[in-house]
């Protein structure tokens, strides 16, 4: 079943039949957002993002406890203690402070490396798809070597040899997050550069910076950043995992990965507190996940009606 | 746009000199596979293809699916490097030092896709998408989106509808013409048309032709048509050149094509055309099978597999394009052929109006 | 030789009906078919002929609202059970379609589909089914057909594909064969082997044929008769003789004269202005009105006059109902 268009009337054969100007369609990116605004299960883990990052940058204005602050007189309190909500650490400092704060690490570590990655990979991702022939697979294998190691050992590694510390755990999963970003993204230009318009737009003599500005990128910038949300939901669990194992970010600094460490030993004593940490990683991770598949579908061109 | 052909001040060898004079044209793309991922086979997309387009006529290109038909059309716009061959432009060679760049001849010589959907931006207006070449080289946004609604009422969109509309907002048949109007907004000499119309329903495809033809007339435009249609062919085209895998086998003015076929291969097309006549139906299969894969393609004429009059001559060497045996000779638009046997040109073909 | 009809369709209605949308895509489409016949169904994109014929098959989504009824060789079929239809299909009606790889399955070699259909519907044993399958191959003039029977369909050329799809459908000899667009993808050359093929496959099975196409000259080369349709409804129907020679409707006349052939050189094309109705909008009356140049007030009402002349040639059309508005 084939649609045609609305208008029957509005053809050549008859100019000034129909003469009232159209009104504008919504630009592609004006409708995707109407369609975002359209899907309730976005809406809600985009709420609950935005939740998420306003305790977190905004914590000292939702905690008047000191992250770093504790006492032993209050050590490992339960949930529902008066003056701790969220009970307190091994060293007795106020969890819910520590989770608000500890937010501002783990979304830096987790964010980081994926905006580097976006930026290099998927530069280096378009040039290799729009370039082709030799420079695509030079640039392609070299990043099939990456892809020989797990993910979580390469960063492992690289941390390893970098030592510990917040940038250095950025660092390694920029680089684990490149390969990966350079594959989707040279696939989609791959594709976006045979088609027609591609051709079209290369044989009205424009160079290829314009050629690639104006038709290549708008065509697939949309997937690569679709990409590039569910991997900030890879990258919290990583960057979690790093700081866990003591790679990424150093006591006392509060970090949902590590706070998950320390509070391993307490898992019998207070299971529900130990288990707070984990619970802010799974959630934020879900979140970005399931807003990187609205994203998806809200920027499926095939309209479905 | 407007001034006449003797007055264009891009025409430099006045009317006697080709638009287009193509040479040697040769591309063959490799087929690779096995571990090494070595060259395993060869389509010869393209062989030694040669042909003129004179100033303001049409030349169409006629052929089956492997022909070359459309390839040529991507080699003559450079979006992909031919094997060899040379394109002169209006007497320049083009890629050539003492000739013009790839670029300058892309603002004299425009293509029409087939496919009109895929070949619009879907992220861009239509005004968008024929004011970017404009504005890409060095014209205002004014005065290109001023160009891009003049062209679309040239076409016969009003600017007031369509402008600010998006592809998928259009029929097939308004797409194209809006890709008609992008391909005339550098205001090009020479227009190659692939299989432009073929998507098209038919009373859309006859709109759309009879727009070709007023738009030929007004800005003095040469058309390269090319399309699997002998009918469309026939109507728009003004010379004919037949291909068959990858090669020239006949060309000439059209009357001369339709009217004497002399290559087997043209005959078997021509009688291969449905006749639009339920009392004369076609009763005999001018030809059995399909056109034969062009990996690897016989060698000397390579019609030769499917041609009732083939003999030893015809595998040992390819046929030159050459006068009829019997014809007479056209110094401007000749008609030639490539076939070793007078027999086999000289035999009646199945003919219907 | 018996004169009743094979196929019969009456009052025919299609509408697709999902959330927000409701699309009439047939309307009212009745015809019959006897043995040996062809009706080719004309139309452009939209019109609604491919969906009359996968009404007929069973093949429509389970939103498509199908009314109306069809006879196959007496028996109505329209709201039998989904078994009993499935044993019809392939059975005593099958059809071929534009692209032969969407209805061969790519894993399988062409002789066991086509022996797996006959041992389906026939129950006879795999040998004597392997065989019926090589005489089948043999029958839509596969060359060496022995050795074509192992091959993968994508081994095969486009149009040996559609042979070895016509063959599949031929499998269990069945007495209405429905085509929809079977040469569109083809060469000029290929296209015309195929409907000598099926023309001369008729003569020998006997089969009624429905063809749809948007082709005049396929249309023209194949069919007793031709229906013409519309905006989901048939406006002219007759011998295609006289649809060819002498059509009706305006539509048909404009169809005809947008379609090229040699002879129109130098020519101005006379075209239909406009494009092709949004089935979804369609107005009241007759649905050509906004691109006839006859449109009178007539044609905008709700009922359009149907005529229908002694040889059975139907319009529906004001002005071929009363000649005085022309």
């Amino acid at each position: 079943m084939s649609h045609t268009t609305m208008d029957e009337f509005a053809t050549g054969a008859r100019p000034g039949a129909d003469d009232v100007p159209a009104a504008a369609a919504p630009g592609y990116w004006k409708s995707v957002g109407q369609r975002l605004a359209r899907d309730p299960v976005t809406l809600a883990v985009t709420l609950v993002l935005i939740g998420i990052l306003v305790i977190t940058i905004g914590a000292p204005l939702v905690t008047s406890y000191d992250p770093f602050a504790g006492s032993v007189m209050t050590r490992l309190k339960p949930i529902g203690t008066p003056g701790h909500w969220l009970g307190t650490d091994e060293t007795g400092r106020d969890l819910w402070t520590r989770l608000c704060y500890g937010g501002r690490m783990s979304l830096l570590a987790a964010i980081m490396p994926v905006s580097i990655s976006l930026c290099l990979g998927g530069a280096l991702g378009v040039f290799a798809g729009y370039a082709g022939g030799l420079v695509n697979t030079l640039i392609m294998r070299t990043m099939d070597v990456f892809y020989a190691f797990p993910s979580i050992l390469l960063a492992i590694a690289i941390c390893g040899i970098l030592g510990n510390g917040l940038s250095n755990a950025i660092l390694a999963l920029a680089v684990v997050f490149i390969p990966p970003m350079v594959r989707v993204s040279e696939t989609v230009t791959t594709q976006a550069r045979q088609l027609d318009f591609v051709e079209a737009a290369r044989a009205s003599g424009t160079t290829t910076f314009q050629v690639i500005r104006y038709h290549v990128l708008a065509n697939v910038l949309g997937p690569i950043l679709v990409y590039a949300t569910s991997l900030i939901s890879v990258s919290i669990i990583l960057s979690a995992g790093l700081s866990f194992l003591g790679l990424g970010v150093t006591p006392p600094q509060p970090e949902w990965g590590l706070m998950l460490n320390s509070l391993r030993q307490a898992i019998y004593v207070q299971p529900y507190v130990a288990a707070l940490p984990g619970l802010m990683i799974f959630l934020t991770s879900m979140c970005f996940n399931l807003m990187s598949d609205g994203f998806r579908s809200a920027m499926d061109v095939r309209l479905s009606k | 746009m407007s001034e006449t052909l003797e007055l264009d001040p891009r025409d430099r060898g006045g009317p006697a000199q080709p638009m287009l004079r193509v040479e040697g044209l040769k591309k063959y793309f490799p087929i690779r596979g096995g571990l090494l991922n070595r060259t395993v086979a060869t389509v010869q997309a393209v062989d030694d293809v040669s042909f003129l387009v004179h100033k303001g006529e049409t030349l169409g290109i006629v052929g089956e699916s492997g022909c070359g038909k459309s390839t040529t059309a991507r080699l003559l716009m450079r979006l992909m490097e031919p094997d060899s061959g040379s394109v002169v432009f209006d007497g320049d060679a083009v890629g050539d030092l003492r000739g013009i760049t790839v670029n300058e001849m892309r603002r004299q010589m425009q293509m029409v896709f087939q496919d009109s959907y895929s070949s619009l931006n879907p992220r861009m207006t239509m005004a968008e998408s024929i004011a970017y070449a404009p504005r890409m080289h060095g014209l205002g946004r004014k005065e290109a989106y001023d160009r891009a609604e003049s062209l679309l009422a040239q076409v016969g969109l009003n600017p007031r509808q369509y402008a600010r509309r998006y592809p998928h907002e259009l029929s097939g048949g308004q797409r194209q013409r809006v890709n008609i109007a992008r391909a005339l907004a550098l205001e090009p000499r020479l227009v190659i048309l692939d299989e432009a119309v073929a998507a098209l329903d038919k009373s859309v495809e006859a709109q759309v032709l009879n727009l070709l033809g007023d738009l030929k007339e007004k800005f003095n435009l040469t058309y390269l048509f090319i399309s699997h249609d002998l009918n469309v062919v026939e109507y728009m085209s003004d010379r004919v050149m037949v291909m068959y895998l990858g090669r020239v086998v006949e060309t000439g003015p059209v009357a001369e094509i339709y009217r004497h076929p002399r290559h087997p291969y043209t005959r078997a097309l021509f009688a291969s055309k449905p006749t639009l006549d339920p009392d004369r139906r076609t009763t005999e299969m001018p030809l059995t099978g399909d056109p034969p894969n062009p990996i690897n393609p016989p060698s000397g004429c390579r019609f030769r597999t499917r041609c009732a009059f083939a003999e030893a001559v015809c595998a040992e060497k390819a046929p030159a394009l050459a006068a009829p045996l019997d014809g007479d000779y056209d110094e401007m638009s000749p008609h030639l052929v490539a076939c070793h046997l007078p027999a086999a040109q000289r035999a009646m073909g199945v003919h219907h109006v | 030789m018996s004169d009743d009809p094979v196929l019969r369709v009456e009052d025919l209605n299609v509408r697709f009906r999902r959330r927000n949308v409701d699309v009439p895509a047939v309307n009212d489409a009745s015809f019959s078919l006897r043995r040996g016949e062809t009706l080719t169904i004309l139309g452009e994109s939209g019109s609604g002929k491919s969906v009359s014929l996968k009404a007929l098959m069973g093949l429509l989504p389970s939103y498509a609202e199908i009314t109306g009824k069809i006879w196959l060789n007496g028996t109505e079929i329209l709201g039998l059970p989904a078994a009993d239809l499935a044993k019809l299909r392939g059975g005593s009606v099958s059809m071929i379609f534009q692209e032969p790889m969407a209805a061969l399955d790519p894993v399988y070699t062409i002789g066991e589909q086509i022996a797996e259909t006959i041992v389906q519907h026939e129950g006879v044993d795999r040998r004597t089914a392997m065989k019926r399958a090589l005489d089948l191959l043999e029958q839509v003039k596969i060359p060496s057909a022995a050795r074509r029977l192992k091959n993968y369909p994508h081994e095969m050329s486009g149009g040996m594909r559609q042979r070895a799809m016509i063959a599949l459908a031929l499998a269990c000899s069945p007495s209405v064969l429905l085509a929809d667009e079977p040469t569109t993808a083809l060469d000029v050359t290929v296209q015309i082997q195929i409907l000598l093929l099926l023309r001369q496959l008729q003569e020998e099975f006997g089969m009624a044929i429905v063809f749809v196409t948007h082709d005049v000259g396929a249309a023209a080369e194949i069919s007793d008769r031709i229906a013409v349709m519309y905006a989901g409804r048939f406006v002219e129907s007759g011998t295609s003789r006289e649809i060819i020679r002498s059509p009706q409707h305006p539509y048909t006349q404009g169809l005809l004269s947008s379609t090229v052939h040699g002879g129109m050189r130098g020519t101005k094309l006379v075209t239909i202005p406009g494009t092709p109705p949004n089935l979804a909008e369609l107005p009241p009356g007759c649905a050509f009105a906004p691109r006839c140049r006859y449109t009178t007030e007539a044609c905008r009402r709700p009922d359009i006059p149907v005529t229908v002349t002694e040889t059975g040639a139907m319009a529906r059309c004001v002005r071929v109902a009363e000649p005085v508005f022309a």
